[in-house]
């Protein structure tokens, strides 16, 4: 094996990176994915004047290791795909054609990814893009979006339907596309990175931002102090708590379960406003800082914690009992939205959407950061891959969190009141960071130039794996059971599209 | 059916019985003041603010590119800081500059307010929500604004699901060139007297986005806003008081 070997949130120097020939690389890393205990975190380009650097970041979850390679490649140039060997590299090899113009002799599918402005493919657009289509009499395609129905983010959905039966669904994104990763180049100061770190996916403000703060303070040779670490714990879970309530009661509107709709949905706002209390902000924007907090999280504001927390967890259950228990929601959840192990597998699927059909993958326990190294996280596993094991996952993970929570909250590390002033990031280094966010894994990857100047910024949202899935899962089902499938899933669009 | 009434018991009510008096929880930041007096670096706080909200030499903050991360107040306790007042939609976009002293609270100016809004709209709005690169915050608000909590829809103000329905549009986000082209073709599906919202500092300036070349901002030079409510993301109160103000006003 060729290739450095990382831990989570460790920054190494460029030139360590091994630069490998291309049919090695090739071999490599596909030949690692063969064993599910390895995955691909991220893979992609670096432009590099006329040439173009391959980096391919796989994660050994058994060793808690990152194994990074690269090779060098021609822009324009025509190479056999990883894909053709393991699907779950046909997304960053679609990304790594649209970005490049890099072409793939084996490549099932190079459908475009996000219509950037500045696309390296062809004339096509996102308006007259040719979606799959199957001949017939008796079929019938139905098109949704990109806007959609309710207050939600924009994406073309495209089904191919037999009656009411779903044969083919086909999703277009990239209407979201903001060019955020440039902009992180573009924008010099910190506070401008943070606050694009906040808007990749305004709902996992933690998780992005603790990925961005992490990855700068490691470049920059910091090591952050215990009370950041702990704030940063804490909104992690905290937000896991808001969003996966919000989307339970999400779930419960769209089949028709007004109860269940209202009283999540309303459970969501003692916990959204507890970020407020916190910071100012109910999504937690401002609150992570890299090198300093401003609100730090104090004595005062644990016991209005714990209160929220007593508040909340009676009724939940209480809501989460009669739900779960209600035949007219079972029979719409159960055998609903089905992805097997071996589909999830193959697409290097993560986070609720690994750990609903019996893949075990979770930063928290196997790339641990923060608090988590001491907290011997168990993520929470499901085996049936429908509706019914992403909505208890969901209920599951909320209570788990509510217990770190108050695990958490018995020692609150003090405030340091002389903190370490960060410095500058490290000159011709490549850093790592990973965090597991409510959706799951999410990795960001920087490079520096010779000044130490940022050169490369790199942003995977866990829905760059997973949209996939949604695609496969509601194959063979009634479309009315799309909305419930694709809140069940509740995917980014924005962090996707970036 | 006894489990049934048993939740709703433990609910109990949960609507916040006046939204234009209902105080917003913790350290919310609102409404900014910068107080006259005292020494400041002022360009030290123009440098500072991540979207160019701050200007100087007279400091003033704009609400239509403000963030409201609170840096300022961080770095100048004395000099600035955000009161908790919600109430910042306005339907001019020049109220938006809070200027040094000022620290009066932003209303509509009911001449820019069409006749058409006060007698179409005033006793129901159906609006049609266009996300053009939003962050997925402010759509979540915007829900927020019809949950149980803040009740939005017993002003007879709803979300709806075609533009066919609406009386006008609400825009998030900083306006994707990709997003550009179904933004234009909602809004020309809208019937006539239709109004146009920016909900959150993206959609009003661009925010933290501004400059962006995959950005497509045309939009707005060609149409006129009815409603600039700034946030990120728009809290509901927010949002409702200024929907509210706009089709309430009259000249």
């Amino acid at each position: 094996m060729e290739n450095t070997v990382l831990k989570n949130n460790q920054t190494i120097p460029l030139a360590s990176i091994p630069v490998l020939a291309y049919e090695d690389f090739l071999e490599q890393n596909t030949s690692l994915l063969a064993d599910e205990r390895y995955h691909c975190v991220s893979n992609y380009g670096v432009p590099q004047g006329g040439k173009v650097k391959l980096l391919c970041c796989i994660a050994d979850d058994a060793e808690g290791n990152i194994l990074v390679s690269s090779a060098e490649v021609g822009r324009n140039q025509t190479l056999p795909s990883f894909t053709a060997q393991r699907l779950a590299f046909h997304k960053f090899e679609r990304e790594i054609h649209e970005n490049f113009g890099i072409g793939y002799t084996d490549h099932p599918w190079l459908k475009p990814v996000r219509f950037p402005h500045d696309r390296a493919t062809g004339q096509s657009t996102i308006a007259n893009y040719p979606f799959f289509k199957i001949d017939s009499e008796e079929l019938h395609e139905v098109g949704v979006g990109p806007i959609h129905a309710g207050i939600i983010e924009p994406g073309h959905f495209r089904f191919i339907c037999n009656g009411e039966q779903i044969l083919h669904l086909e999703i277009q994104l990239g209407y979201q596309h903001r060019g955020i990763e440039p902009l992180f180049l573009e924008k010099k100061k910190l506070l401008q990175r943070t606050t694009l770190a906040e808007s990749i996916a305004g709902d996992t403000v933690a998780g992005h931002t603790t990925a961005f703060v992490n990855l700068w303070e490691n470049l920059c040779g910091y090591q952050a102090d215990e009370d950041l670490q702990f704030a940063r714990t804490l909104a992690l879970e905290l937000e896991r708590i808001a969003v996966h309530t919000g989307d339970l009661s999400a779930i419960c509107t769209d089949i028709a379960y007004q109860l269940g709709s209202s009283v999540f949905g309303r459970l969501r706002t003692p916990v959204i406003n507890f970020f407020q209390i916190w910071c100012g902000n109910r999504f937690a924007k401002s609150l992570i800082r890299a090198g300093k907090n401003h609100v730090p999280f104090n004595e005062t504001l644990a016991p209005q914690l714990l209160k929220t927390l007593d508040a909340f967890e009676p009724e939940f259950d209480e809501m989460c009992e009669e739900t779960f228990t209600l035949p007219s929601v079972l029979a719409r959840f159960e055998k609903t939205g089905v992805v097997t192990h071996e589909q999830a597998s193959s697409i290097g699927t993560v986070g609720m959407v690994a750990r609903m059909c019996g893949i075990s993958r979770d930063v928290r326990a196997t790339h641990p950061h923060d608090f988590y190294a001491g907290m011997n996280h168990r993520p929470i596993v499901k085996h049936h891959g429908d509706i019914y094991s992403r909505a208890q996952i969901r209920k599951e993970e909320i209570r788990q969190s509510i217990d770190y929570i108050r695990r958490l909250l018995e020692q609150i590390p003090p405030e340091n009141k002389a903190r370490k002033t960060l410095g500058q990031p490290v000159a011709n280094a490549f850093s790592i960071s990973m965090t597991e966010g409510w959706r799951g894994e999410i990795c960001h990857c920087a490079i520096t130039d010779e000044r130490g100047e940022l050169a490369h910024y790199k942003i995977k949202d866990p829905s760059f794996h997973n949209w996939l899935a949604l695609a496969l899962a509601v194959r063979n089902n009634e479309i009315s059971d799309f909305p419930a499938s694709n809140k069940s899933f509740d995917l980014s669009y924005c962090g996707h599209d970036l | 059916m006894i489990d049934n009434l048993r939740i709703l018991l433990h609910q109990g009510k949960q609507y916040i019985p006046d939204v234009a008096t209902a105080e917003v929880p913790g350290i919310f930041r609102g409404r900014p003041v910068i107080h006259p007096g005292g020494t400041v670096d002022e360009m030290a706080l123009v440098e500072l603010c991540p979207t160019g909200a701050i200007s100087a030499n007279p400091l003033r903050i704009d609400l239509g590119k403000c963030t409201f991360c609170g840096e300022c107040a961080f770095a100048c306790p004395g000099k600035i800081s955000f009161t908790t007042d919600h109430k910042i939609a306005t339907n001019e976009r020049e109220r938006l500059v809070i200027a040094e002293g000022d620290d009066a609270t932003i209303e509509l100016n009911p001449d820019l307010i069409r006749e058409e809004i006060s007698s179409y709209f005033s006793g129901s709005l159906k609006l049609r929500q266009v996300s053009a690169g939003g962050d997925n915050s402010c759509e979540w608000e915007l829900n927020a604004c019809g949950n149980v909590n803040f009740d939005m829809g017993r002003f007879g103000i709803e979300f709806v699901a075609s533009p066919r329905h609406a009386d006008g549009i609400v825009i998030t986000g900083p306006i994707t060139g990709n997003m550009a082209e179904p933004l234009q073709i909602c809004y020309d599906a809208v019937p006539d007297p239709k109004i146009i919202i920016l909900a959150g500092t993206d959609a009003i300036s661009g925010g933290i986005f501004e400059g962006s070349p995959a950005l497509d901002r045309s939009f707005l030079g060609k149409n006129q806003v009815d409603l600039y409510v700034p946030g990120n993301p728009v809290h509901p109160l927010t949002f409702i008081n200024g929907v509210l103000d706009l089709i309430r006003k009259r000249k």
